[in-house]
């Protein structure tokens, strides 16, 4: 995302004289007429409903009964619900254990990647995007196999050595790593293609002084290709926080005998996954509203600190 | 993908690519397991050592994910919302790109920095009001309900701004202004045809998106024949959480369509997302 949003240069004007025929009106229009189905779909399924769940989370809001206005009752409940505090927790655990190895094995891949003379190139980076393609739903089904108690072949490699079996499934820790895994997996090779991109536009010769001057490998690592990545990297930090935010997926088919819940114990229930729960089986609109005005009021604090961030490290990119 | 950044010392080590083979099988080994147990009966799925090559059990399995949930319908629904979104991305996205890149309006940089501050907005938290405005639609149980929200995104519009602005000359546009040409034919036979190759990636991505969907289709589908392949899998595991093959030759099949389309376009996604990507 190389532009600003400045204005591109020596734009269009609309077709010469513009007369008020109906042609003429046709000219005049077609501007806003050709951006108008995003602000339209944008306001009708996005800014509505977010406006809308400020309004619902004031209520006692049964889908097919009452509405009751109860004022802010929704939130000090909210506050006092030890499961909204656990899945509070679990999504910031989540979170730390799937953003920071994501992002650190992608940092050493894009390096890697932009070897000059790497032969397969095209190979390896084909092969970093199969994740991405792959859903979530799939991708959950395979781990939650793969990460099995009694059947899983991780379990067994372990075995092997004479650790375990862990259930990753049942235990808080086991499903927080298996989930932060999942999500790793996922996005470490897009990350990479991303930090990628941004290193190949280093000019070469910066490296090239940098090994006359005796730099190897991990020096031109550490000074020249992690401060040219800085602003992407705090993009991929802004954009993890609000996947990792609204995980749901991955929680929700890990655990087969609970689902809504991930666990008989909540052990990996999400935000997300709560909202749900209470929203969609329990049918308490207004307290699941409630929940995702929290959620929001959580992704604009992470967004301030990311904006904070960003702001910080803009002189580095001189 | 021109490759510009050498490193000290001409030859690479091996480590290098032995960490590179090691990501990459990574990155495709989960799906080459999900096959192997999507190809065993149940008692091979859960003997020790796991086994680690194909059985012979594919076609069986299946066929009972075929005959147990309406899997084809579910897999023409989900390429009849992944494709109309992936459409109506490249045109919506194409359209408003080009209106932002190459067109003279009032409210211009202000409409574009609103698209822009929207993509900050997280809206999938008010899944409840959503569910509520499809509800009174009447569109909750159909597939309009996943694809008329999908049609246009701001992520897309960035980018085919981007697209606009370098590929085309305001030259070019102005003598087609000239010759009489209307805003729409420049746009249909000029601009268009130049940004097509962005166009396609981004349907793609798209299209890739709106297949692997979850959360918003498991809300609002109700009924097993208006599935998604996604929503489909979910079912297979739910109601036969003893055959752990089923669910995995579900995942298998809801993922083969991707990794065939992947082989042939993969290229393209990779240079595409590299392209809109973050220049230093």
């Amino acid at each position: 995302m190389t532009t600003s949003i400045r204005p591109a240069k020596k734009a269009l004007a609309p077709s010469a004289p513009v007369k008020t025929t109906r042609a003429g009106l046709t000219e005049i229009v077609a501007p806003y007429a050709y951006i108008a189905p995003f602000f339209v779909l944008f306001a009708i399924f996005g800014l509505i409903p977010l406006l809308f769940t400020f309004y619902v989370a004031l209520f006692d809001w049964n889908p097919i009964g009452e509405h009751v206005f109860v004022g802010l009752d929704n939130f000090t409940r909210l506050l006092q619900d030890g499961r909204f505090w656990n899945a509070a927790r679990n999504t910031v655990s989540i979170w730390v254990l799937s953003t920071v190895p994501q992002l650190l094995v992608a940092l050493v891949l894009a390096h890697l990647l932009n070897h000059v003379r790497l032969r397969f190139a095209v190979l390896f980076r084909m092969s970093m995007l199969v994740p991405y393609i792959t859903s979530v739903a799939a991708t959950a089904i395979v781990f939650a196999q793969m990460f099995d108690r009694d059947y899983g072949l991780l379990n067994w490699l372990l075995g092997l050595v004479g650790i375990g079996p862990i259930d990753f499934i049942q235990s808080v820790a086991g499903s927080h790593a298996l989930i932060a895994v999942m999500i790793t997996w996922r996005w470490f090779g897009y990350t990479a293609l991303l930090y990628l991109a941004s290193l190949q536009a280093v000019p070469r010769t910066i490296y090239e002084a940098a090994a006359v001057d005796g730099a190897g490998n991990v020096r031109q690592f550490l000074h020249i290709s992690i401060p040219a990545l800085r602003p992407v990297i705090v993009f991929t930090i802004v954009t993890s926080t609000i996947y990792g935010l609204q995980t749901f997926t991955e929680p929700l088919l890990i655990a087969r005998s609970a689902p809504s819940t991930c666990g008989p114990i909540r052990q990996c229930q999400t935000l997300t996954l709560f909202l749900f729960e209470q929203g969609f089986t329990q049918f308490k609109f207004g307290y699941a509203a409630a929940i995702g005005v929290a959620l929001f009021v959580m992704v604009v604090a992470f967004a301030a600190l990311n904006y904070f961030l960003s702001t910080r490290t803009r002189p580095e990119r001189a | 993908m021109t490759r510009t950044t050498p490193r000290s010392g001409d030859r690479l080590r091996w480590w290098v690519y032995a960490l590179l083979v090691l990501a990459a099988f990574a990155c495709v080994f989960p799906l080459y397991w999900m096959f192997v147990v999507a190809t065993t009966d149940t008692a091979a799925a859960t003997e020790m050592p796991p086994r680690v090559v194909p059985g012979g059990n594919f076609f069986h399995l299946a066929g009972l994910v075929f005959s147990t949930v309406p899997f084809v319908r579910s897999i023409v629904n989900s390429l009849v919302v992944a494709g109309t979104i992936g459409l109506g991305q490249a045109l919506f996205c194409a359209l408003a790109g080009f209106a932002f890149a190459k067109l003279r309006f009032r409210g211009r940089d202000a409409l574009f920095l609103l698209v822009v501050l929207t993509m900050t907005v997280p809206t999938q938290l008010a899944i409840v009001p959503q569910y509520m405005i499809m509800s009174s639609l009447g569109w909750v149980d159909t597939l309009q309900a996943l694809i008329v929200p999908g049609l246009a995104n701001a992520f897309g519009i960035f980018w085919m701004r981007q697209h606009m602005t370098n590929a085309i000359s305001d030259e070019i546009l102005q003598a087609a202004r000239i010759d009489g040409a209307t805003t729409w034919q420049i746009f249909w036979r000029i601009a268009f045809p130049l940004v097509r190759p962005a166009a396609f990636v981004l349907g793609l991505i798209g299209f890739v998106y709106a297949w692997n969907d979850f959360l918003w289709p498991f809300v609002v589908l109700k009924s097993p024949e208006m599935y998604t392949v996604q929503i489909a899998i979910k079912a297979l595991q739910t109601n036969f959480n003893i055959d752990l093959g089923l669910a995995m030759s579900g995942s298998f099949l809801a993922t083969l369509p991707l990794i065939v389309l992947f082989v042939f376009v993969g290229r393209r996604m990779v240079a595409g997302i590299m392209d809109g990507a973050f220049k230093g």
